[in-house]
């Protein structure tokens, strides 16, 4: 017992922190909104009157989820140049030589990044409603935002544990964008998952960012491809493989 | 007792030998001092005590604790003042000493009693809410300092402490070190380029040159032995007059240059 409180207080002060230190810098909170809003914009009007004409519907009532996923994957992933910001400013010492368990450093910094992560989707969610997006089903919404904070703790965690592996500030956003623009651009989030060339349906059905997108679009447009049992189960076990990985790449760290 | 047992130990990175076969112990409730010229090893030592490095070969004993082996036990009983700033800048003193606090497992009364206690010591108590991106260079020193003293463990390690301290602070420091040290028998293992001070608090010394310890002793034995007046002259006799570049600092930057990848 004495144990789980101890451990609760130190996941605790980690995940405060990384809240502290997000919504103290004013530009990373409006500058990580920019590009969702004006992928929505751009691409729920632009491509919209097609999408119709194609007989697929309303398209911002398709988008929406997938932009919302979008800026979870992008805030997600790059919360990880934490770690490198905390090697070369020397605070990553501090939490190292810690008595602390290497999986609750590991945990603390994910659920707050996650956490962030979050927070931006349900923004980017609300800015939707603005432009015209329309939930079908109200009910399902705690569903949506509890797939958006899965998915969100995945992509923190594999952040986090690719950056542990790096030392350079420079490299990281180069390898992050190397990631994240596959695994978004072949998610589904942009297109239905229906009826693609068998090649790309593999791939797609490879990305675990098509889950996440299909368990938020789900639950918001009731439009499904897998199923919520599917789309919940292999984020979940993600999840899991991610904090593991990146637990063990912790205590591997040497400053 | 012996808290601290070395036994050939020896660090290597790519080819360069920073640590070369070294064994030395110090006794439990001393206060010892490790000198060397800049680049001689006395941090990646202090590194590897602290389980931040992992030796190439040797034995380490940290309060019959294995640094590689058993992290968590090694841990539990150390405490470290940094060489180098290790501070979160995004956060306030106050913060940066809570934080610290709960992950050391210091209990919330006694935390907040020795955080303002400690503010006190390192006169920075009206500056308790300000960032620390706002501090000067000798503001963050002092609020390091404090951090570590937070915790009271059995050993605590003191790189450079007081590099870049005004007479006043290190004076207030010294006496806070010496009480914890006499009150609650905490052993103290610090590297420092003061002489003085090492003379002046030290009952063990061990001086470290190109990765070799040269001489250890108490600092009359050191005098005795190279036949001087002062520490400072034993120690440039024993070390030579040559100025050292700092290789640790250089072979920092050879391993981040080489690649990104770690491994």
């Amino acid at each position: 017992m004495e144990k789980i409180k101890r451990y609760g207080q130190i996941i605790y002060i980690l995940w405060l922190r990384q809240i502290k230190r997000h919504y103290r810098s004013r530009a990373r909170v409006v500058g990580s909104l920019a590009q969702p809003i004006l992928f929505l914009v751009a691409l729920g009007f632009g491509f919209g009157p097609i999408y119709q004409r194609a007989g697929g519907g309303d398209y911002i009532q398709f988008i929406a989820p997938g932009i919302v996923a979008m800026s979870i994957i992008f805030t997600a992933m790059f919360a990880g140049i934490e770690v490198i910001y905390d090697k070369q400013f020397g605070f990553l010492k501090e939490t190292l030589v810690a008595p602390v368990k290497r999986w609750n450093i590991m945990l603390g910094r994910t659920l707050g990044g996650a956490t962030v992560a979050t927070i931006q989707g349900l923004i980017v969610l609300v800015i939707s409603f603005l432009i015209g997006f329309r939930p079908d089903n109200l009910w399902l919404l705690p569903v949506a935002i509890l797939m958006m904070i899965l998915m969100a703790t995945f992509f923190t965690a594999l952040g986090t544990a690719i950056a542990s592996k790096l030392e350079d500030m420079q490299a990281f956003p180069l390898i992050i964008n190397f990631l994240i623009m596959p695994l978004f651009f072949l998610s589904g989030a942009l297109f239905p998952l229906e009826g693609l060339p068998r090649t790309i349906q593999i791939i797609t059905y490879l990305d675990p960012l098509s889950y996440g997108v299909d368990g938020i679009r789900g639950a918001l447009s009731s439009q499904l491809h897998f199923g919520f049992s599917h789309d919940f189960g292999i984020i979940i076990i993600l999840v899991f493989l991610a904090l593991g990985i990146g637990s063990w790449l912790f205590s591997k760290i040497e400053v | 007792m012996n808290i601290i047992e070395v036994k050939n130990l020896v660090k290597r990175f790519d080819d360069i030998v920073a640590v070369d076969d070294i064994s030395f112990a110090v006794e439990k409730g001393k206060i010892f001092a490790f000198l060397g010229p800049n680049g001689a090893g006395k941090t990646t030592t202090i590194k590897m005590f602290t389980t931040l490095l992992q030796p190439t070969s040797g034995k380490i004993s940290i309060n019959g604790f294995d640094p590689s082996t058993q992290s968590d036990s090694v841990r539990q009983s150390l405490g470290i003042i940094f060489q180098d700033p290790s501070l979160d800048d995004e956060l306030t003193a106050w913060e940066n000493l809570e934080f610290h606090g709960v992950l050391y497992g210091v209990s919330k009364k006694i935390r907040r009693q020795r955080i303002e206690e400690l503010l006190k010591v390192v006169e920075l108590e009206n500056r308790r809410d300000h960032l620390v991106k706002e501090f000067s260079g000798g503001m963050k020193r002092r609020l390091e300092i404090a951090r570590g003293l937070l915790h009271h463990p059995q050993i605590i390690f003191l790189d450079e402490p007081t590099l870049g301290l005004d007479p006043q602070t290190r004076n207030h420091l010294w006496g806070y070190i010496k009480d914890m040290n006499q009150k609650e028998d905490v052993t103290v293992f610090f590297s420092t380029h003061y002489m003085q001070e090492a003379e002046k608090m030290a009952d063990q010394i061990a001086i470290i040159d190109h990765g070799k310890i040269v001489a250890q002793g108490s600092a009359q034995d050191l005098e005795k032995q190279t036949q001087t007046d002062t520490l400072e002259d034993a120690f440039l006799q024993l070390t030579g007059k040559d100025i050292r570049e700092d290789s640790a600092k250089a072979i920092d930057r050879l391993r981040t240059n080489r690649r990104v990848w770690r491994r």
